[in-house]
């Protein structure tokens, strides 16, 4: 018995030291006012690349402190994202890249989702090479050159023709079609994801390798490493109406807002700001640095931004 | 697929692989010589019909099949609110789940009912960590788990990670749930075995990417989808491991409880659960392995936690905070597998240490519940005990370092490692992938089979066969045949490693304790982590993909050959030594040929576990079946192949892991 009492004296001993010895600020003391308003929850999808979390950031951050919602940030790919239209998960996506795929199958099929204006961003897709490599040959900027350049793009990959290095499958892209069409002596080689892709890029220009492949504007990597941007024949409209027979240049895209049905007639001063939010390449491309390269959480940087841009948010929340 | 389920035959295994090696010689030269003269007619055939009927398919291109399953997603999509199933049943599952896993997310990791914080703060989280270790386990992994939740607190990652914890501790409650039952219940009964293999196969061989995206249509966006996805990953090793320990319960244990007139109720709640308690407790540990090894693919979901970090730092090529996170990752898997590893041997290692410890565990017990109550209450009270204190300046610094020793190793290695990877890839990868993707279909299907038949018999013959026809209806042969010669190449990558690490790892315990923890930290570090400074290396090719896999699958092969060395008999090692033999023959001739039947299983582990990184291969350039799944992950149209591509993944599993089984089987028959 003599044991279980040491035991027990020395519990309460400690008990009563740490309840004595510290105080402290209790939790609650200062609670901040619970968000409440007529805003109540606002679910934003965040698709995973960087433009579209500088847009996230800002318009979450707008959201939160100016109309008092609960803003709750879903990290999804563009597809999953669609879905949750639906389901109602998801009440809006902020960079939409065309997909009218997507647009068949939810805003005119299902009718669960529908459009909300464009973002003001103009989205450039294309093939790119590394600054160094346009700046020793810049004839390779025109595709009518490329074949002359096909032998010194060979890899290990692309089986005796010039490697063209593809992205995320969730990319839009004519690839392999305008390869075929424009009689290139190339090989599309799947990366398979953003990160490979960009550090393809990045190691190609410093160790001055050669690289051509598909990359897309606005996009924070650009600032740290400036692509240059190859000319295909000129798009005219309806030159990629047969992904078949595509021998154009990717359309320069207005990015656009996507909205889900119920959101949309809502009544949530969430759904206005997201129809009135507009902004510049330049203004998502600083957001995005602040994000990338100087390593700011996303808040962070809206906060700097909406500090520096009390204009133009304004003039969403009209 | 199976490492547990074999370990403990080894021991006699290894004792009939001696009778083996003198009575089975001639049929085996007789067996590499019908091989041998197979690959020789298939080179033959090979160099007449090059580039007839090779399947080949464009990555856009799609078959019949396809579509079909394109459909059949986009008809259950449509009638999501509809249809009964989803109103009385997946959406009853949904709710349940979500309540679980919010209610540990309210007590560890989030904020609830109006307080700005979760309801245990650190304080109490770690002191609860502490207790239930020592309790369970033993002192010294309790100072483990102390130091380990500690450690995601100076790193800046206290909430991330505790989001993590709650999400794996509620699949695995899961998972455990159904498992055991089921388990138990093939463990008693060989047709339910029979029954439940295939499925269990199934699950874990099939990658996640392909049902992620129809999780979050049927359990919607949230905590339910990512739970249900880690469950179905997690739940096998669990389930094949319970069965297994019942099985291996001695028979004559079961008959004395006969004799005793146990009805079969009590023979399993009194004689087989606690005699294979021990067994057990590995299968649960398995399975949270498992799951912890579905947190960076459950982020591309929206589960909350360490793999949203992960993932986000690598969308801007953040290699040192992506490290930082996974290091986390690595922490709590080395926790969470020490402490179960520990409870599993307690009982045993409480016994050797004698009758006075016992009478101090009570109290001990009483007194140590006492405290953490305190700590759990100044945690749900005060600030400072509820928020980790500081702004987590260790992660900072471990970023900083993961970031400089990136960057050297990119300008320092770059020469070297490219004529590395081209040698690998012109001399060996690329040969034999052209063997296999531009021979004829039929060749190829035919070679497989007399393979199958040459090494592991009839049976295996006619698994092969099957798995082959089934491949031709995926519609992505060709792409099948690519990933093929890549996993085959990755396969022999990971066997010499294994046997080199393996022997040194079996022969000496030293080396075995230093490398051990790089060797779990590999397991369950997100592949995308170290996949960045490789991909720098390497760029965006196959070879970066076999890497991928070798650095993930080495680990269990070089493990398995460690315990098969050590296993081989000291008494047969000191009589070869007194015969004069030096180190080098002791290896070669005496402990690799006795652990023959560790190195066939260390072959059949190395294969599943290649082939559970194709889709992570896919991500940095391998390009056929990874791609497809990923692909079909992320455009609709392209859905219905993705989900060929991954039956695909499945079938070449099962083809192989029947093989080397049967093969396996034959060296010790």
């Amino acid at each position: 018995m003599a044991r279980h009492w040491r035991a027990g004296v020395a519990g309460l001993t400690f008990l009563g030291l740490t309840l004595t010895a510290c105080g402290g600020a209790k939790v609650g003391d200062s609670s901040s006012a619970g968000s409440g308003g007529k805003c109540g929850r606002f679910n934003l999808a965040v698709n995973p690349w960087v433009g579209y979390e500088a847009d996230a950031a800002v318009v979450a951050y707008v959201a939160q402190h100016d109309l008092g919602c609960t803003v709750s940030k879903k990290d999804l790919k563009e597809e999953i994202a669609w879905q949750g239209f639906g389901t109602g998960e998801v009440d809006a996506v902020l960079e939409n890249w065309g997909h009218d795929d997507l647009k068949k199958k939810y805003i005119s099929g299902q009718k669960t989702a529908v459009e909300a204006g464009r973002t003001g961003n103009k989205g450039v897709i294309g093939w790119f090479v590394p600054p160094w490599l346009a700046k020793a040959h810049p004839d390779i900027t025109d595709w009518k050159n490329l074949n002359k350049y096909a032998d010194k793009f060979k890899t290990s990959e692309s089986g005796g023709k010039g490697q063209l290095l593809d992205g995320d499958p969730s990319y839009v892209t004519n690839d392999a079609a305008l390869v075929k069409n424009l009689k290139l002596n190339f090989k599309v080689v799947y990366a398979g994801s953003e990160t490979a892709l960009i550090q393809a890029y990045r190691t190609a220009e410093k160790n001055k390798q050669w690289l051509i492949g598909y990359f897309y504007e606005p996009q924070w990597f650009m600032s740290e490493v400036p692509l240059v941007k190859v000319s295909l024949p000129p798009y005219k409209t309806g030159c990629d109406a047969d992904t078949a027979k595509v021998a154009c240049d990717y359309p320069v895209y207005d990015l656009d807002k996507i909205v889900s049905a119920k959101f949309a007639t809502s009544g949530s001063p969430a759904y206005d700001l997201v129809k009135n939010f507009n902004w510049t390449n330049d203004d998502q491309n600083t957001v995005a640095k602040y994000i990338a390269q100087d390593k700011m959480s996303p808040d962070a940087a809206a906060k700097k931004w909406v500090k520096a841009n009390r204009g133009k948010v304004e003039a969403w929340l009209k | 697929m199976t490492a547990v389920m074999e370990k403990p035959e080894k021991a006699d295994e290894a004792e009939a692989a001696g009778t083996a090696t003198t009575a089975g010689g001639a049929p085996r030269i007789r067996r590499s010589m019908v091989v041998g003269v197979l690959l020789l007619v298939w080179l033959l055939l090979f160099a007449v019909l090059r580039g007839k009927q090779t399947l080949s398919l464009g990555a856009a291109d799609l078959t019949g099949l396809h579509r079909w399953f394109n459909d059949v997603n986009d008809s259950i999509g449509a009638s999501r609110d509809s249809n009964p199933l989803f109103l009385y049943f997946f959406n009853e599952i949904r709710l349940v789940i979500d309540n679980l896993v919010t209610f540990v997310q309210g007590l560890i990791s989030q904020p609830t009912g109006g307080r700005p914080v979760p309801q245990i703060g650190w304080l109490g989280v770690v002191g609860i960590a502490g207790y239930v270790s020592w309790a369970v386990g033993n002192w010294r992994v309790a100072l483990l788990a102390v130091a380990g939740f500690t450690f995601f607190g100076l790193q800046g990652l206290w909430q991330e990670s505790m989001d993590t914890l709650a999400l794996t501790l509620s699949a695995v409650l899961v998972a455990l749930l159904f498992a055991i039952p089921l388990g138990v219940w093939a463990g008693l009964s060989d047709r339910v075995n029979r029954t439940v293999t295939p499925f269990l196969d199934f699950m874990q061989t099939m990658p996640t990417f392909v049902y992620l995206a129809p999780m979050t249509l049927f359990f919607l966006i949230g905590p339910a989808s990512a739970t249900i996805t880690t469950v179905i990953y997690a739940a096998p090793p669990a389930i094949r491991i319970t069965a297994h320990a019942i099985r291996t319960v001695p028979q004559s244990t079961v008959e004395a409880g006969d004799s005793l007139g146990m009805t079969r109720w009590q023979a399993l709640v009194k004689v087989l659960l606690p005699m294979s308690r021990r067994t057990v407790v590995m299968g649960v540990n398995q399975s949270i392995m498992a799951a912890l090894a579905m947190v960076t693919i459950t982020a591309l979901i929206d589960a909350p936690g360490l793999g949203k970090t992960v993932v986000q730092a690598l969308q801007s090529l953040d290699v040192g905070t992506a490290f930082n996170a996974g290091l986390a990752i690595v922490v709590m898997a080395i926790v969470l597998d020490r402490v179960t590893t520990a409870a599993g041997g307690r009982e045993e290692a409480a016994r050797r240490s004698g009758s006075r410890f016992r009478a101090w565990r009570r109290p001990l017990l009483v007194a140590g519940a006492a405290v953490t109550a305190v700590l759990v209450y100044l945690s749900h009270t005060f600030v400072w005990a509820a928020e980790f204190p500081g702004e987590g300046g260790l992660g900072s610094s471990i970023a900083r370092a993961a970031d400089t020793a990136t960057t050297w190793a990119q300008d320092h290695l770059s020469g070297l490692t490219n004529a590395f990877r081209d040698a690998l890839t012109n001399g060996l990868l690329n040969p034999f992938q052209a063997l296999l993707t531009d021979s004829p279909w039929w060749l190829v299907g035919a070679a497989l089979v007399g393979l199958g038949v040459v090494l592991g018999g009839w049976r295996a013959g006619v698994t092969a066969a099957v798995c082959v026809g089934l491949l031709v209806g995926t519609g992505v042969w060709s792409d099948a045949m690519t990933t093929l010669a890549s996993t085959l190449v990755a396969t022999v990558l990971v066997m010499v490693l294994g046997a080199l690490f393996g022997v040194c790892m079996g022969r000496s315990l030293l080396v075995d304790r230093m490398l051990r923890p790089s060797l779990d930290a590999a397991q369950v570090m997100p592949p995308f982590v170290y996949l960045v400074p490789f991909l720098a290396l390497f760029g965006a090719t196959r070879f970066t993909a076999i890497v991928a896999a070798v650095v993930y699958a080495a680990p269990v092969a070089i493990k398995i050959i460690a315990d098969g060395v050590r296993n081989v008999s000291g008494s047969t090692v000191e009589a070869a030594t007194s015969a004069g033999c030096n180190t080098w023959q002791i290896i070669t001739k005496v402990q690799l040929p006795m652990a023959r039947s560790a190195l066939t299983l260390a072959t059949n582990q190395g294969l599943i576990y290649v082939l559970s990184m194709v889709v992570v291969g896919g991500l940095v350039g391998a390009g056929a079946l990874g791609y497809d799944v990923v692909a079909g992950f992320s455009q609709g149209e392209l859905y219905g192949k993705g989900l060929a591509a991954g039956l695909a993944i499945v079938l070449l599993g099962v083809m192989f892991d029947r093989i080397t089984q049967a093969a396996a089987r034959r060296t010790r028959a």
